[in-house]
């Protein structure tokens, strides 16, 4: 996975495009932005075992939502709580569920092991939707955003919008960093191999089935991380971000990026909220456009839209030597 | 002296009614090569399947270096020792040949949990993965993408994969299926160099090789053990040319150069042929 000079130039460049963008962009444009950064996130967690361990999961807002209702759950309800105990604490609830379901799904295999996460997350949304643990269907609200609170001392305040932004970016960059040195590591190829021929991984001794839950557990608990960020951002959550429908669209989201590669699946998160918020000032049937753009990227840009720039070389090479 | 490392006795296994595998019994020394033979559908790859943990056996027991292993998964037998190759090339063909065989290596150094080191800056696991790469005859391919290797190469990367696993015990299963007669002839030479410090259990249909290198050999038929002992023995076993040829065929025929097993018998000249070892390239 080593980067190539002008990769790695455009990645510095948008990484200070971002780092700035508070100075340029608008209040709704960061509040958007930092949107994408976390779907961001939640896509590039869903890549880990769809694109790195080829496990296609239809399940894993399950892990978003209940990192989402954990914060929401613990925090009290007239005052903020310590970000630095309901961070952690949202994230460990992601990452035990993915434990104990792994347990379940990962027995299965293929077309099943589809259905069996559908239908771990299904549980889940019904879990939340029909009891009143999470104020039933209408949700819950969080009405004080976490403070990052040390003994007296506050480091930041993520009440306040920029502040806010940066922080996610700054989970962002760590998550980030955090996929690409796993991914190099001896396990992370053990994920690779396990995508490429699991049969032939078993014969050269390699126990398929703890590392497949390894990378489950740790794709649950950043989808946790990007849940608990997204409920700390609106404020408020609902049985919906467990639906099979959230597992849809951030399926899409890497499907649309390019599966296999995190950065991939950042761009699939941005375009798909950019995407969904300017078709949506076209018409109000947004979605019949978002699914011909999804149409047309899985017909001609089998790679995604990570594989744009190297399609559009490959034409214009060839129109050159048509000349 | 020799060292028995794996020992199955009376291994069966069945599917529904149908038995694959009955009551066979089968010794693997060190610096031995014992192949198997048996006509299609004859129980072979069942066998290797077996003595690989791919399949659980219905009954029977296997032991590995006095162990009974018989409730080992086909990862932990491949940890105890016991590497396999597959009669249709079972290889990571998108990985380059030096990750497919780092990948083997990195298995026997329990490294893989960690998650911060870089794979590559393994030392001793990439110099285990180019040793076995030269080992197997690939030098200078290291780079290259696995999938495009010529199937020759395809069947070396194999075994160098197995190599990798610091298997004392290889279950091969053809490999020299599909090949040409000069990648053939290097790879019987690299059979012949493996066995000095390992077992192996051969599985082939060319009598050549098989004849050639083989120290043991045990026929199978309908999923039972036939017959086993020298090369000799086994070529001027009646019950093998039945077996193999029925019962109009010279006798010679078994050591002809093989599948199907058949079509050499009917050309070869009745007599003159009776010493097998005209046929068989030492």
């Amino acid at each position: 996975m080593t980067m190539s000079r002008p990769t790695m130039a455009l990645l510095l460049a948008v990484l200070a495009g971002l780092f700035t963008f508070p100075f340029y962009g608008g209040e709704f444009y960061v509040e958007m932005m930092a949107e994408m950064m976390i779907l961001g996130i939640f896509a590039m967690s869903l890549d880990l075992l769809v694109g790195f361990t080829g496990l296609v999961s239809l399940g894993h807002a399950a892990f978003f939502g209940i990192a989402a209702y954990a914060v929401a759950l613990i925090s009290p309800e007239y005052d903020p709580a310590n970000l630095w105990l309901v961070m952690p604490a949202a994230i460990l609830a992601s990452a035990l569920a993915a434990l104990v379901i792994g347990l379940l799904v990962l027995r299965t295999k293929g077309i099943y092991f589809i259905m069996v996460t559908l239908a771990f997350t299904q549980m889940a949304f019904y879990l939340f939707h029909d009891t009143a643990l999470g104020g039933g269907s209408d949700g819950i609200y969080l009405n004080f955003r976490p403070e990052p609170r040390l003994g007296e001392w506050l480091a930041f305040d993520l009440a306040e919008g920029h502040q806010f932004f940066y922080f996610v970016l700054i989970v962002l960059v760590l998550v980030y960093g955090l996929l690409v040195r796993v991914l190099r590591s001896p396990f992370g190829r053990v994920l690779v191999g396990i995508k490429e021929n699991e049969h032939r991984m078993r014969s050269l001794g390699y126990a398929t089935f703890r590392y497949k839950l390894g990378a489950f557990v740790l794709a649950g608990a950043l989808a946790g991380t990007a849940g608990f960020l997204y409920a700390v951002l609106f404020g408020f959550v609902t049985p919906e971000l467990l639906s099979w429908h959230e597992s849809g669209q951030v399926l899409m989201m890497v499907i649309l990026g390019g599966m296999g590669s995190p950065v991939g699946a950042l761009i699939g998160a941005g375009s798909m909220v950019a995407l969904e918020e300017s078709f949506s000032m076209l018409t109000k049937h947004w979605q019949l456009l978002m699914g011909l753009v999804i149409v047309a990227v899985v017909l001609f840009l089998p790679g995604g839209l990570i594989g744009l720039p190297g399609r559009l070389r490959g034409l214009l090479l060839k129109g050159g030597g048509d000349d | 002296m020799t060292e028995a490392l794996l020992v199955a006795e009376r291994l069966s296994r069945r599917f529904g009614g149908l038995s694959a595998n009955e009551d066979v019994s089968i010794t693997l020394e060190r610096g031995k090569l014992h192949a198997l033979l048996g006509p299609n559908g004859a129980g072979k790859s069942t066998c290797i399947n077996l003595l690989s943990g791919d399949l659980p056996p219905s009954s029977g027991q296997i032991h590995y270096k006095g162990r009974d292993i018989t409730r080992l998964s086909a990862p932990q037998r491949s940890r105890v020792g016991i590497g396999r190759s597959y009669q249709r090339t079972n290889i990571f063909g998108g990985f380059t040949v030096l990750e497919n065989c780092r990948l083997a290596a990195q298995s026997r150094r329990q490294r893989a949990w960690r998650l911060f080191t870089d794979a590559c800056a393994l030392g001793d696991t990439l110099d285990k993965a180019r040793a076995v790469i030269a080992e197997a005859g690939l030098a200078g391919r290291e780079d290259r993408i696995a999938g495009t290797l010529s199937h020759g190469e395809q069947r070396q990367l194999e075994i160098a994969m197995v190599l990798a696993t610091d298997a004392d015990v290889l279950l091969l299963d053809e490999p020299l299926a599909g090949m040409g007669s000069e990648e053939a002839t290097k790879m019987v030479a690299l059979l012949d160099r493996l066995r000095r410090t390992r077992a192996i259990l051969l599985v082939e249909h060319d009598m050549d090789a098989v004849f050639a290198v083989a120290d043991t050999i045990t026929v199978l038929v309908n999923g039972q053990l036939l017959a086993s002992g020298s090369p000799d023995r086994i070529r001027a076993n009646v019950e093998v040319q039945q077996a193999y040829l029925g019962d109009e065929a010279p006798a010679s025929a078994v050591s002809g150069c093989g599948a199907p097993p058949r079509a050499p018998a009917r050309a070869a000249p009745p007599a003159g042929t009776r010493d097998g070892s005209a046929t068989c390239r030492a």
